[in-house]
């Protein structure tokens, strides 16, 4: 079901875990639907230094998660603001049609996490 | 220990037994016959046939002509259901549990469209029907009771015999879906005032696409496809022949061993049970003791049921799971609602079912890889606080 890269984040997920002085905590996610995501974001000069998630959700998700946060790491926040779900998805090279929501997940929370920061609610945690 | 393949997913589906497969073969080949000709190779088909009805019903403890063979366990649910419906002719009241395989839930769902009244009944923590409350839900136009034998996620046993009882005294039909008890646990349906029972072969290492249904001697229903005389007009169709040789030695087979079957199976499972629940904050789902003795559902809190499963397949071992992402919808299985689960302790659920092949080495790798896998995503949960 799932292809290789997908499982290689799956089982070696980047940057778990969360930053205790974060700039920026975005969420996303139900635990009706079965995922949820926190990212945390270290932000410096308008680019993100450092970040962390944790992801309580299926292989999907979490290997989204951890894809997403290679993905951003560096990146200004108007760059990381144009991620969208599916460039996660392209770059796991691709989720059985029935996961894609749970990628969504990730691409979602980080915008969150951003618009937190700028609306100075920096780390302040909101959906 | 080093990797294993470890099959736990035995109430998905079984693997075919030797001894069964070999029954089969010749009616793949030399026996070809159909059992409806008048030649010699259709006779000789038809007695092997008829031989085998006679082998299945001794089984069960019925006659011979109760038992009818359908495609499925779900063929066999909507004959019953939609059978005794259409026989009826008028809308009824219809009463089943929330607990019901989809094949019983829809059958009564398509039928309360249709102009009948259906009940579901409610369950208790462990996934019992109440029967004052089965009594409490009957009315003079209740026509038909299905409850099922034991649930296939949490392996709950229902109260066959209070239920029996309370649907004859009413004069009510009952149907029981047992499609995940045949096998498993003695049915005597001389014992049992039920008046439908439902069976699946591949649940009990026999082939796929073929069942039972077992209906009492006396009962009338429509048949629901017209088109020939077989299975006495409640199944036309030439019959699938090697099908149900398989499933007659299958279920002749499942029943010979089903006592020591049953003792190996419940060690496995307790010994299984006992390792889980020492894991922190993992509850099990269903009743402690009046479970099928293959089923051990449990749920993993702050983790979801695919991530494990997909953890577990990596090293291995399959299972299956009750969470939302494992099936496609975005709802937990009814079931761990109904016995009042919150949304993320039924998403962290996880159902081993245990069979014929698995042994002690089995259990002692699962009891190893579990705690490490369910570690590794707590790790990555952002609700667990070690």
């Amino acid at each position: 079901m799932y292809n290789e890269k997908v499982v290689e984040h799956f089982s070696n997920p980047r940057n778990v875990g969360e930053l205790p002085d974060a700039d920026a905590i975005g969420e996303n996610g139900s635990f009706k639907c079965g995922d949820t995501m926190k990212i945390y974001l270290k932000i410096k000069n308008d680019r993100i230094e450092d970040v962390r998630f944790q992801t309580y959700g299926c292989g999907a998700a979490i290997a989204s998660s951890s894809v997403l946060t290679e993905m951003v790491k560096g990146k200004t926040l108007d760059e990381a603001m144009q991620i969208t779900n599916q460039q996660v998805a392209d770059e796991l090279g691709g989720l059985p049609p029935l996961k894609l929501h749970c990628s969504n997940l990730a691409a979602d929370a980080l915008h969150n996490a951003i618009k937190n920061f700028r609306n100075g609610k920096g780390n302040v945690e909101s959906a | 220990m080093d990797k294993r393949t470890v099959y736990m997913d035995h109430s998905a589906t079984t693997p075919v037994r030797e001894e069964v497969a070999e029954a089969m073969f010749p009616f793949y080949r030399e026996l070809f016959g159909n059992p409806s000709s008048v030649h010699a190779q259709g006779r000789t088909v038809r007695r092997a046939l008829e031989e085998a009805r006679e082998k299945a019903a001794q089984a069960l403890g019925a006659e011979p002509g109760e038992i009818y063979f359908t495609a499925g366990g779900t063929e066999s649910n909507n004959i019953a259901l939609r059978g005794a419906a259409k026989e009826r002719g008028k809308p009824g009241h219809i009463i089943t549990s929330s607990i019901e395989h989809h094949a019983v839930l829809d059958v009564c769902s398509e039928l309360a469209a249709e102009g009948h009244r259906v009940t579901f009944l409610p369950v208790d923590q462990y996934g019992r029907v109440n029967i004052d409350q089965l009594q409490e839900a009957i009315t003079p136009d209740t026509f038909v009771i299905s409850i099922m034998a034991a649930n296939n996620e949490i392996g709950t046993l229902q109260p066959l015999e209070k239920i029996g009882d309370v649907a004859r005294d009413h004069k009510i039909l009952f149907h029981t879906d047992a499609v995940q008890m045949v096998g498993q646990l003695p049915i005597n349906l001389k014992q049992l005032n039920v008046d439908f029972l439902s069976l699946s072969a591949h649940k009990f290492n026999g082939p796929k696409g073929i069942g039972a249904l077992y209906m009492r001697k006396g009962t009338k229903i429509t048949p629901l496809y017209c088109g020939g005389g077989q299975e006495r007009k409640l199944r036309p169709g030439t019959e699938n022949v090697p099908g149900i040789m398989g499933l007659s030695r299958a279920l002749e087979l499942a029943v010979a061993e089903i006592g020591d079957k049953k003792k190996r199976l419940e060690a496995l499972r307790n010994k299984m049970t006992t390792g889980l629940l020492a894991i922190k904050e993992t509850i099990l789902n269903g009743h402690p003791e009046e479970r099928l003795p293959n089923n051990v559902n449990v749920s993993f809190k702050h983790i979801e049921g695919e991530a494990v499963l997909l953890s577990l397949d990596l090293e291995g071992i399959a299972a299956s799971s009750g969470s939302a992402c494992s099936s496609g919808s975005l709802d937990p299985s009814h079931v761990l609602s109904a016995i009042g689960l919150d949304h993320p302790t039924a998403h962290g659920s996880i159902r081993f079912s245990l069979g014929r092949g698995n042994s002690d080495e089995d259990v002692d790798y699962l009891l190893e890889v579990v705690p490490r896998v369910v570690d590794k995503l707590r790790r990555i949960s952002p609700t667990y606080h070690p």
